[in-house]
């Protein structure tokens, strides 16, 4: 039956923490082994369930953080105050322990490497996670597709996978903007993004980039409204939000 | 019960009856879109329904308002696990704008300005279960939620719900829209959770 081969690509799998790394104090990035697993492309989210031991569940929606690489996936959770997801996983989940994990999910929000045109990726926080998997999804398939990322964070300390955007990569011109605190040494006064910072650190609009935009609502919808403004193609400027939600 | 994760306990468990599986309570409206929020001044605002014959009909922002609208108070599930319970809208009932029309269409693919689309039963309109909705919480629908007008299908997850919505498209065969096309459920009902193809 054609929705046994459907509800199969979407089936719930069962994965188990391999190992994790503390990209920021609330921030960890967790790495599965997850047997089974199809493939996805950057950009591509995942849900994770868990179940207690009453068989109460409770399951969030999280990127990717790499590009496919066989049984292993990884992806950052950002611990939000009082998440019961979210808490748990950066915090008691061990190496070992179980979780389901289901998708890909998501076709729309996708770097894939054959495309051709420039790209902008703009973060705001935590919305760096799915952009990370493009940057390195660009690196595993060795294509010199020219990349600009801006990441917007509030302070230098909430900054993800910091060693490895440290790493000069040619074709990749990364920008930081800070909105509340500088590193030190950095002249200047914290500010958010705007439309001098897109002006200046995004492709212009006659190169036809292909835009990625993630992170909170409000930030998404103002870079997004910019790069209109400043003269991309709506079709081109692509946007995942997240809520200030729990989780 | 499958899988257990060892020491999650989760959050105390609501047990509330309207929240359906798989969902959690928001305070806040998220937002859920795939691009740039369309700017729709209500001046050049035009809505049209069209039948599978071909036959169109169309309204100004002016003519909508000039129709009977109803005040609704609903609960609202997102895909993205969050549901929102209680809230307020107004809004045009489907029923008063294609009631009245002669069709054998069982389908309707709802179109929105800046290109999106999503597929839905033309059953699942009527009989007062959905509307065009331009009030949230007693003031004009912001953009980001979808104004100036969007649909509301209150029964079905929100993405089922086109923002910016300019138009309805009655067909005699289902077609999936922009979401189900990328592998989310054609119908999409949260208490079956159906939030993909195959669900």
């Amino acid at each position: 039956m054609a929705r046994t081969a459907v509800s199969g690509r979407l089936a719930w799998r069962e994965a188990r923490l391999a190992d994790f790394r503390d990209e920021t104090p609330t921030a960890r990035t967790l790495v599965f082994d997850l047997p089974g697993w199809p493939g996805h492309l950057a950009g591509q989210h995942v849900d994770v369930r868990l179940t207690a031991a009453d068989g109460y569940r409770a399951q969030r929606s999280y990127s990717l953080a790499t590009p496919a690489d066989g049984d292993r996936v990884e992806i950052t959770v950002q611990r939000v105050p009082d998440g019961e997801v979210s808490e748990h996983l950066t915090g008691p989940y061990a190496v070992g322990d179980s979780v389901e994990i289901r998708g890909p999910i998501g076709g729309w929000f996708v770097w894939r490497p054959a495309a051709p045109e420039p790209v902008l990726l703009v973060a705001g926080g935590s919305g760096i996670v799915p952009l990370m998997a493009m940057i390195r999804a660009r690196r595993a398939a060795g294509v010199r597709t020219p990349f600009k990322l801006i990441y917007s964070m509030r302070t230098p300390a909430e900054q993800y996978y910091a060693a490895e955007l440290r790493t000069p990569v040619a074709g990749l011109d990364v920008t930081y903007v800070y909105t509340r605190e500088l590193p030190e040494g950095r002249t200047g006064i914290p500010r958010r993004v705007n439309v001098a910072t897109l002006n200046t650190a995004a492709w212009p609009a006659e190169f036809g980039a292909t835009s990625f935009v993630c992170g909170p609502t409000g930030f998404v919808e103002t870079v997004a409204d910019i790069l209109v403004a400043l003269g991309h193609d709506p079709h081109r400027v692509r946007t995942e939000r997240f809520g200030p939600s729990r989780d | 019960m499958g899988v257990v994760t060892p020491g999650f306990r989760g959050r105390a468990r609501s047990g509330n009856p309207r929240l359906p599986p798989g969902q959690y309570l928001a305070e806040d409206f998220p937002v859920l879109s795939a691009g740039p929020t369309p700017r729709v001044r209500t001046e050049t605002w035009q809505f049209d329904v069209t039948t599978e014959a071909g036959e169109k009909h169309s309204w100004s922002w002016a003519e909508l308002m000039a129709l009977p609208s109803e005040k609704f108070t609903v609960d609202i599930h997102c895909v993205t696990q969050w549901s929102k319970l209680d809230t307020r809208w107004r809004g045009v009932a489907i029923d008063t704008l294609i009631g009245g029309l002669d069709t054998a269409a069982d389908y309707v693919m709802a179109r929105s300005y800046g290109g999106y689309t999503t597929n839905l039963p033309l059953a699942d309109l009527l009989e007062g279960q959905a509307w065009i909705a331009y009030e949230y919480g007693g003031k004009p629908l912001t953009p980001e939620h979808g104004g100036p007008a969007r649909l509301l299908v209150p029964h079905l997850y929100l993405w089922k719900s086109a923002k910016w919505v300019r138009g309805l498209e009655l067909k005699t065969r289902d077609e999936p829209g922009f979401w189900e096309t990328a592998g989310y459920h054609d119908y999409g009902d949260p208490w079956r959770e159906q939030r993909y193809q195959g669900d």
